[in-house]
């Protein structure tokens, strides 16, 4: 098909994933005590890009960025919330899942970053169930196909109305020849535990299963008939805020906007500086270290708000890095610098790590936790360069781990009056911030070594030199000055020669060794079954499911089984 | 196979071979109880225990298949009648043009099929629960008797499609035949499938506009089902027509003698301004501008049965060969639609324009266009009734965009000539469009049950031919005690 871009609907050159809750167009947020209600009424006019109606509450990436942002903002200025109910906002449908006709029009690039910044959102659904105690109820009246049904799947707890036609399908394969591409077959049999046989016959019914069926079926958890359908959600609401550990009365922050300057080349937010060079395909993003030393107390971290340093550099960072995904595609690799003190960086760990039974310190954690796993995400080369005068320490250490090569200078710059790179590790570095697998960075980069995880535990809060850091396997390379510029020069522009797909291919292979999670194999499967699918003509031909769609015309298919 | 008389032998009348299908037998035998009961609890109110002059199909030969008689409504003979088979059928339209038609379900069409039927089917007897309280304000013995009629037929059509369900859709099917018998009109928890058939009939007014506007929808779908490349449900939809044409006959005719004892008692009273509704009404008759109201609001409705004007449902069922066009096969094309277009209203920056779509996709634009046309006849034959006893009047249909719950017109307001409202106006106006509820208040009020040999109620006419040919005091209708 051509990979034609295409044109956003509201005339901006870039994909913004910054909302508002006052500009939503899709969604309502409403509160009552301790539970919040999350109406899913998809503005039909409200596409993203130009070309589509999203009809009955289907979706795109620009409905899932005001979703995403809403559960953000649901943690950080809502925390008095202890259970979320998630439903539509229409009539006779909950949500017919992605908008096909936008599938079918989307460049390959954008199919995967929106499948993938899908499931991102849907992941956090359920870490705010698992790890801030707040589950989600989903309530499905009407229709639930496809990524409708893979929403509901992302909740704790689904009720279905019975009242004969309100199904839950995956339609994806017999409807549309592809997969249902955000974890609805990898939940289905590994969260709800369907028999792989009822699975299958799951998998191939358009229409779906509905009523006592979808239950024996594990596909939802209850059904209710429509007279008794708010009773009980109200009381399965009361039943799930019982068991959660949140305390009451919490009050929230602000996430107030994020200050961005967009200019030709670069990106300018206040704690992270984005810059372009396109000739050589680099994004080189800065992070600045905190300004002053972390406050005092949990109560001045509040009163800091959005403005307090850990929470500042999360959001923009994951903004910077969600705009170079989806807006910076020729970028081949994105280089990490920093800026500041590593004991400053230290402190604010110490900080986050003594009050982390605080809810706002927590939920600092969990942000920096899934920004941290959005980069592990991210299909571009990953390099960290540790040079005199950055403050790669605890948290942002992890970045150095998260790169898929770091290079550390050995001393001072020539001429420069900087003191020497060093990088430290804090505890945050040894089970705060799981990777997709599962383990931590470090884990995951001593797979087959354990004296090395030992070694590095028995430096924690030391600032450690180039050559310390590269004999603890905490860098790739540390080059002195004499090696520095032509190493890292001839590094990036071998990388930028290599083939993209396959430099995607390794690196994904290579970031998560050891063992799967639920997480890992959503995204592993997505991107090798569904995105190999998305690229055969049997979708995505001008005979294939995907383009005849909507024509009333048949697919003709490639009936060779590869 | 060419069967055209109706084999009673079993106790499931029919021209389809059940005796020698045992396992097809066996299925509606079994359903057969489920059905009595659903009839017992939501058939016509009242009446279960009268004998009503009835006619029950004999044979599906065009020219002899009914036979009347008195007979119990729950004792009618139910059966599976389907039009004789076509020699060398062949599907008239779509991918597989020009193939011989299907006698089994064909695989990949397999779950289009059955909703296809299911949607059909679940309308037959939520018309016949919607109805079911009409009996007792009958306008007459005749009325009443036309009443029942159409809700034994239903319920035929309710065999009719469950014998589908029952033969070609195995365990699928039979769970379908019991939803259909599970869901109830109107019902907060189990609700018939299409928005229409949930609304009340509450008079006798609504059930004639009923009858005209909605069940002529089911004869425009049953038509384009006819066409079927699938043969059995092609026959089965075929004799449905022959029924289904009674239906619609009640529908004009009902509203026709409405009109014509309103406009005689205005010319008799001396009121020549039909908009003086409440001169009008102290005559006891219905105002002609009600009736038109009453027009609006069934005619918009029905409308929203068509779905979507475009539609990739519409589509994908035509170009699989399963619903067709109306009068498919006298349609001079290539019947496959890959690369026409169809002129579709639609709603476009802010304004009401006519656009062309890919013709698969705008079928059931194309089958409302049909249907609107098919109205607009019956009510220039209104006007001609109206025209003939000399009152200044007449009645239309309103604008498609008027009223919509479904499709391009569903999010705005419009008046019945199509002029666009906002909100406000819409919510302030709405009474002189759709019936109030004072309207509403003064219709039932005229709704009395008349049960003399003959007589009819003072707001109708009495019919020019009584059924059967038989005469005007005829006891259509011998009421148990």
């Amino acid at each position: 098909m051509a990979d034609v871009q295409r044109r956003l609907s509201n005339g901006a050159q870039r994909i913004d994933f910054a909302a508002d809750p006052a500009r939503y167009r899709h969604w309502k947020l409403k509160f009552d005590g301790d539970v919040a209600t999350l109406l899913m009424d998809v503005d039909e006019k409200g596409g993203l890009f130009e070309g589509y109606d999203l009809k009955l509450n289907s979706y795109d990436l620009g409905v899932d960025i005001e979703l995403a942002d809403a559960l953000t903002r649901l943690r950080f200025e809502h925390p008095e919330v202890k259970v979320l109910i998630l439903r539509s906002g229409k009539p006779r449908v909950f949500c017919a899942g992605a908008n096909i006709r936008m599938l079918a029009s989307s460049t390959h690039a954008d199919k995967v970053n929106f499948c993938k910044f899908t499931n991102e959102t849907r992941n956090s659904i359920e870490d705010a169930s698992e790890n801030s105690n707040r589950p989600t109820i989903c309530v499905v009246t009407g229709a639930c196909a496809g990524g409708g049904y893979e929403l509901a799947l992302a909740a704790d707890h689904i009720i279905l109305t019975d009242d004969g036609s309100s199904t839950v399908a995956l339609p994806e394969l017999p409807l549309l020849a592809v997969l249902p591409g955000t974890g609805g077959l990898t939940r289905v049999t590994d969260k709800r535990k369907v028999r792989r046989d009822h699975a299958d016959v799951f998998c191939t019914t358009e229409e779906g299963i509905k009523g006592k069926r979808a239950v024996e079926w594990r596909l939802v958890d209850e059904v209710v008939p429509n007279s008794k359908l708010e009773d009980v959600v109200k009381t399965r609401a009361r039943e799930f805020a019982k068991k959660s550990n949140r305390p009451a009365d919490l009050k929230g922050i602000a996430l107030t906007p994020l200050q961005r300057k967009f200019a030709a080349d670069s990106v300018e937010y206040g704690s992270v500086a984005v810059s372009f060079d396109r000739k050589a395909r680099i994004a080189t993003v800065i992070l600045r270290g905190p300004k002053s030393p972390p406050p005092a107390t949990a109560a001045d971290m509040t009163s800091q708000g959005a403005e307090f340093w850990p929470l500042k550099l999360a959001r923009e960072l994951d903004d910077a890095v969600l705009d170079i995904r989806a807006n910076e595609l020729d970028i081949a690799v994105i280089v990490f610098k920093s800026e500041g003190e590593g004991e400053q960086v230290l402190a604010y760990d110490k900080f986050l790590d003594t009050n982390r039974d605080h809810w706002l310190a927590r939920e600092i954690r969990l942000l920096w936790k899934r920004v941290l796993k959005r980069i592990d995400l991210t299909s571009r080369s990953l390099v960290a360069i540790v040079e005199p005068g950055s403050c790669f320490a605890g948290t942002l250490a992890e970045i150095v781990l998260a790169a898929d090569r770091s290079y550390m200078l050995i001393g001072k710059r020539d001429g420069g009056n900087r003191p020497p790179a060093a990088i430290a590790l804090a505890d945050i570095n040894f089970g705060a911030y799981p990777m997709p697998n599962g383990l931590s960075r470090l884990q995951s980069r001593f797979l087959g070594e354990a004296p090395a995880l030992d070694a590095a535990r028995k430096v924690i809060g030391t600032m450690l030199d180039a050559v310390t850091a590269e004999k603890l396997g905490l860098v790739t390379f540390a080059y002195d000055d004499i090696d520095w510029d032509d190493e890292i020069r001839i590094f990036l522009e071998e990388r930028a020669s290599f083939s993209p797909d396959s430099l995607t291919g390794m690196e994904a292979n290579l970031r998560f060794g050891g063992p799967e999670t639920m997480e890992s194999k959503i995204f592993a499967r997505l991107t090798a079954w569904q995105n190999w699918i998305f690229q055969r003509p049997n979708s995505v031909g001008e005979e294939g499911a995907l383009r005849r769609y909507g024509t009333g015309q048949k697919p003709v298919f490639d009936t060779k089984r590869v | 196979m060419e069967i055209m008389n109706v084999d009673y032998s079993t106790r499931i009348p029919n021209n389809v071979g059940l005796t020698e299908d045992a396992r097809v037998l066996k299925a509606l035998e079994t359903w057969h109880p489920g059905y009595l009961d659903w009839w017992r609890d939501m058939g016509p109110e009242g009446f279960q225990e009268s004998l009503v002059y009835l006619r029950t199909a004999v044979s599906v030969d065009p020219k002899g298949w009914a036979k009347f008689d008195y007979v119990r409504m729950p004792e009618y003979r139910w059966g599976i009648l389907l039009a004789p088979a076509e020699a060398n059928r062949k599907v008239p339209f779509g991918q597989h043009y020009g193939e011989p038609a299907w006698q089994e379900v064909p695989g990949e069409h397999r779950a289009m099929l059955r909703r296809l039927v299911v949607i059909q089917g679940d309308t037959e007897p939520a018309s016949v629960e919607q109805q079911r309280h009409l009996g007792k304000t009958a306008p007459s013995l005749y009325d009443m008797r036309n009443l029942f009629q159409v809700n034994v037929e239903e319920g035929r059509h309710l065999w009719a499609m469950v014998y589908l369900l029952q033969k070609y859709f195995g365990r699928d099917g039979r769970e379908e035949s019991e939803g259909l018998l599970s869901r109830r009109s109107g019902s907060t928890d189990k609700p018939r499938m299409l928005g229409a058939f949930n609304e009340e009939t509450p008079d006798w007014l609504s059930f004639f506009m009923f009858t005209f506007f909605t069940d002529r929808d089911g004869k425009m779908q049953l038509e384009s089902l006819a066409q079927s490349g699938f043969d059995p449900l092609s026959r089965t939809c075929r004799f449905m027509l022959t029924e289904e044409a009674h239906h619609m006959f009640v529908g004009e005719t009902g509203i026709g003698r409405t009109i014509q004892r309103t406009c005689e008692a205005m010319q008799a009273a001396g009121v020549p301004d039909p908009n003086d509704i409440e001169r009008v009404r102290k005559l006891g008759v219905i105002d002609l501008p009600t009736i038109q109201k009453k027009l609006n609001l069934h005619y918009s409705l029905s409308l929203d049965l068509f779905g979507s004007e475009v539609s990739t449902n519409a589509a994908n069922a035509f170009n699989a060969g399963l619903k067709g066009r109306f009068q498919e096969t006298k349609i001079e094309d290539d019947h496959r639609l890959e690369n026409s277009t169809y002129p579709v209203l639609k709603f476009v920056d802010g304004k009401i324009k006519r656009v062309d779509e890919p013709a698969l996709t705008a079928l059931n634009m194309r089958l409302r266009d049909d249907y609107t046309g098919d109205c607009g006849k019956g009510v220039e034959r209104w006007n001609k009734i109206i025209e003939k006893t000399g009152v200044q009047a007449r009645l239309e249909l309103p604008h498609v965009a008027f009223h919509r719950q479904i499709g391009e017109f569903r999010d705005i307001h419009a008046t019945p000539h199509g002029e666009l409202l906002d909100a406000a106006s819409w919510q302030k106006r709405k009474d002189e469009f759709l019936p109030s509820k004072a309207d509403g208040d003064f219709i039932a009020a005229l709704m009395k049950p008349v049960s003399e040999l003959g007589k009819f109620a003072g707001w109708i006419s009495p019919p020019k031919v009584g059924i059967d040919n038989k005469p005007g005091d005829f006891e259509y209708v011998k009421i148990a005690a």
